[in-house]
């Protein structure tokens, strides 16, 4: 077994990983990291595809890489929005729970205001 | 069946840590081994022959978004305990197992059974490469191939820093992102802010000129000129600006402007959208890349520094 191709086996039990802890971790912030664990998987994976067009005197085809570059980015973006819409969530309800029927300690904090 | 011990030891590493990450008890803990991750990814890049990307790893995929969830895994620790009371039980664990598994076999499966040669666009590439001016084909690929993907992800950057922003609460609305920090002022960080920024800046420069002809470009560049800004800001040397302020968000929005004003010209000059005019490309390329680069510095710093939580008084 190549090397690259040993890299994409872990990228693909990465994926895998990923969204297990996705599935199960209760904590969105746990959700949120879970799923970047699947995008890096993704990358990777895309990268050794990249790495097995090496042609014309180089390491890997750069269309892939370049498109890469702009995915990390747009993955960044994603990822800070998310966190920035739940750190508003735990501002204002004290609490970042997805399950629906809340199991508050203090009753009246667990509302959302808007 | 032998693996160099140089693919071997980093794809294992990254394979344990992508696991703690997910399975570890707590939020914190998860968080940094994202960042060790992280850092572990740019060595498969490297190895991978993808160095570019390897940079892009080290400075967004890892750093940024690494300090991030880091920050927030710290804002919510409170909330620890009552999350955890939330954890599903057996069966469905199992059964997301099952599913995890069964797209990670597809997955593999598919990469195993890839067309051999690969299909690949490498040689299109470096044999148009001349026309573009630059040096390194994945520039070439991000500004002249296929300069539409660039100018969304520069616009995805704004759009995003519009979304956080519009997050303010109210009562805050167009003052300072974060808290103020007061670190002590001669103590280590304060010290690291004062001697690190100069050498950040120069690096930072370099990799953003070096990027037309070798592995760097604007938006690494861009996260280690933020980076620099935001250590000044954690030591407390220097203050986020008021969200309001006209002349910042002149500032953010800049880059793409140039960059949309270039493509248009495009269209008169050359045809269509994006196109550079015969014997035009490098300097065009050169006016985007020194337009956008301050741009994305300062998007990437106040997507960083999060929605205002005070008023624009210092």
């Amino acid at each position: 077994m190549s090397g690259p191709t040993l890299f994409g086996l872990v990228a693909c039990a990465l994926v895998g990983v990923g969204l297990y802890g996705l599935i199960v971790n209760p904590q969105p912030l746990r959700k949120i990291l879970a799923f970047n664990v699947v995008g890096s998987g993704v990358f990777l994976l895309f990268g050794v595809i990249a790495r097995r067009g090496a042609a014309a005197g180089m390491g890997g085809d750069p269309v892939p890489q370049a498109l890469l570059i702009t995915g990390i980015v747009v993955a960044f973006s994603a990822t800070a929005l998310a966190i920035t819409v739940l750190l508003r969530l735990f501002d204002e309800t004290g609490s970042t729970t997805l399950a629906p029927e809340a199991p508050s300690p203090s009753a009246n904090t667990g509302t959302s205001q808007g | 069946m032998i693996v160099d011990a140089f693919y071997a030891a980093p794809a294992l590493l990254i394979l344990a840590l992508g696991i703690y990450t997910t399975v570890v008890r707590d939020t914190f803990p998860a968080t940094v081994g994202f960042l060790a991750y992280g850092l572990l990814l740019t060595v498969a890049w490297v190895q991978l022959h993808g160095v570019d990307v390897a940079l892009t790893e080290a400075a967004i995929g890892g750093g940024l978004t690494g300090m991030l969830l880091v920050r927030a895994s710290a804002r919510l620790r409170p909330i620890e305990g009552q999350a955890r009371a939330e954890t599903p039980g057996l069966p469905l664990r199992l059964l997301a197992g099952l599913v995890a598994a069964t797209v990670a076999g597809a997955l593999a499966l598919a990469l195993l059974t890839l067309p051999d040669p690969a299909p690949t666009l490498a040689a299109e590439a470096v044999a148009n490469i001349a026309s573009t001016g630059v040096g390194n084909p994945i520039t070439a690929v991000l500004m002249a191939y296929r300069a539409m993907d660039t100018l969304l992800e520069a616009t995805v950057l704004l759009l995003a820093l519009i979304g956080v922003w519009s997050l303010t609460p109210d009562r805050v609305w167009g003052g300072r992102p974060g808290p103020r920090y007061n670190a002590d002022p001669d103590g280590i960080l304060s010290f690291i802010a004062r001697v690190l920024p100069p050498i950040g800046i120069i690096v930072g420069i370099y990799i953003f000129w070096v990027g037309a002809d070798h592995p760097g470009g604007k938006f690494q560049a861009a996260t280690i000129v933020a980076a620099m800004w935001l250590l000044t800001l954690m030591a407390g040397l220097a203050d986020a600006p008021p969200i309001g302020r006209r002349l910042l968000r002149a500032l953010l929005v800049a880059g793409p402007v140039v960059f949309i004003a270039v493509g248009v010209a495009g269209v008169p000059l050359a045809g269509t959208f994006l196109a550079y005019p015969e014997g035009w490309a490098k300097p065009m390329i050169l006016v985007i890349e020194f337009a956008l680069m301050p741009s994305l510095a300062l998007t990437l710093g106040l997507i960083l520094a999060g929605a205002p939580e005070r008023g624009a008084q210092p």
